[in-house]
């Protein structure tokens, strides 16, 4: 295996060449971009890559231009996993046959989709992919919305969000469903990593993708991507937001190795309120009327509930 | 470039980034590569945007935040330092000026017509608040 990339601190990482490049069509502000570059500066190795369709895709590779300096492809929404691992199975089997031309490279395989694309329609395929032990790293840009369509809900998106497909209004607080825990749920294909990461702590994430790189076989990693459009706040405030979504514990950094052992790996000092979270995008603005104000209640509650099961289960081991 | 019309697209495309090979992209510096006209590097967004970041660089701490967190790809460190920004690929979401922490600010928001060198002729003092 090649070395792996010394990363001490922000300034050693800002050495990185990066592999992703300006001048595509994501919306100013978007978080994608930040935890697509934190990822790829993660490695020096060679990367084959997939996206599937989403803001991710179709605003890095508009005909005639590409933003990847790595093999990269896109083919349908929902198969952009089984894309990689393909790749990553013709990869083995060459080296297995002694014909790579270069069998001291050792190549990354990571497949990029939305939550829309993992959560839902490419769910038994990235299933299929982490059943089968692929040696690949599976990245949800999980925005809580089908942003690239318009917004329609998606099986990420959390109670309460104005979505298209679940507006709030005079009859509805908007989605009425809470979120898919997908961590969980790939975690129990008994693969060897999975974590929730954030592109605002950096450090946390390059150390989860860098593990990830170092291990064989599937590993599933989601982050947070908080969406200026959907999520509705000023571009200017894309790290604000993941910084509240850290901090709140809406999003809490994990880690679970081998299906089991739970480790928490972030502890904000000052916790926010959730309310801070929520009141912050125009996506949950209804929720402050009096009719819809008991949510707010019911929202701190489940985040708590959440952190005080992450926490018994990082104890027991479990 | 032969730019396709809508009705001409073909079925599956691939895109090369680079013009003849680079062996370890990881080792080579934006700088010295050679882009195809295919690369987005080689475009430009620069009309997208309304405001855009002026660079004092009198007060950067080179803490490299900017760069972490600049979506576009549009701070340009090299050896560790910020040395300015990238202004074909800004879109000016001024992300870079809300994650840089010093006192006053290295990095601040202007107008897109707006002056660089009177803007930072006229830089505001330390706020005394923080
Ligand atoms: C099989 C299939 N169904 C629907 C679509 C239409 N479609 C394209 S992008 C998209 C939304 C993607 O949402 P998500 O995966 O969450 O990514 P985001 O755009 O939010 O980054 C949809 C529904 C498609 N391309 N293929
Ligand atoms: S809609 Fe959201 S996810 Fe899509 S490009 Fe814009 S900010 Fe990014
Ligand atoms: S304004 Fe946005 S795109 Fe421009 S340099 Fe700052 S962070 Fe990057
Ligand atoms: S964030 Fe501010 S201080 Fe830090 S490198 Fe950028 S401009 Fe300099």
């Amino acid at each position: 295996m090649s070395e792996m990339k010394k990363i001490k601190n922000l300034k050693e990482f800002s050495t990185s060449a990066d592999r992703f490049e300006g001048a595509n069509l994501l919306c100013p502000g978007c978080a994608h971009s930040i935890i697509v570059r934190e990822v790829l500066n993660a490695t020096n190795d060679d990367l084959v890559l997939s996206a599937s369709t989403g803001c991710l895709e179709v605003c890095t590779a508009v005909y005639p231009y590409t933003s990847w300096d790595a093999s990269w492809i896109h083919i349908g929404f929902e198969n952009g996993s089984t894309a990689v691992a393909g790749a990553e199975a013709m990869y083995k089997a060459l080296k297995n046959k002694g014909r790579l031309k270069q069998p001291d490279r050792n190549p990354k395989f990571v497949s990029f989709a939305g939550d829309g694309a993992s959560y839902d329609i490419g769910f038994q395929w990235i299933s299929g992919c982490m059943e089968r032990g692929h040696n690949m790293m599976h990245v949800v840009l999980d925005n809580e919305v089908y942003a690239n369509t318009g917004g329609q809900r998606s099986s990420s998106t959390p109670i309460g969000s104005s979505t298209t497909t679940a507006p709030a209004g005079r009859v509805s607080y908007g989605e009425k469903k809470n979120k898919k825990d997908m961590v969980s749920i790939m975690a129990s294909h008994h693969i060897p990593y999975s974590a929730q990461v954030s592109p605002n702590k950096w450090k946390d994430m390059v150390k989860k993708i860098q593990h990830g790189f170092s291990v064989d076989g599937p590993v599933f990693i989601n982050a947070v991507s908080p969406c200026t459009t959907e999520w509705k706040f000023d571009p200017k405030d894309t790290m604000l937001l993941a910084d509240l979504s850290t901090d709140s514990l809406v999003f809490p950094l994990y880690e679970i190795i081998d299906g089991r052992e739970l480790n928490i790996t972030y502890r904000p000092k000052n916790v926010v309120p959730v309310e801070e979270y929520l009141a912050a995008q125009g996506r949950f603005k209804h929720l402050f009327k009096d009719e819809y104000k008991h949510l707010i209640k019911e929202w701190q509650d489940r985040v708590d509930d959440n952190w005080s099961y992450l926490q018994r289960r990082e104890e027991a081991r479990v | 470039m032969i730019k396709k019309g809508w009705d001409e697209f073909e079925i599956g495309a691939m895109l090369r980034t680079f013009d003849g090979s680079i062996n370890d992209i990881a080792g080579t510096s934006q700088d010295d590569r050679s882009y195809s006209e295919n690369s987005s590097y080689t475009a430009s967004v620069a009309d997208w945007r309304l405001i855009k970041p002026v660079f004092n660089k009198d007060y950067c701490i080179d803490c490299q935040f900017c760069w972490i967190y600049c979506p576009d790809v549009s701070i340009i460190s090299r050896d560790k330092k910020m040395i300015g920004v990238d202004m074909d690929h800004c879109k000016g979401c001024g992300i870079c000026v809300e994650v840089c922490p010093t006192n006053p600010k290295s990095l601040l928001m202007f107008p897109e017509q707006a002056e660089e060198e009177a803007e930072i002729a006229s830089w505001p003092a330390k706020d005394e608040e923080k």
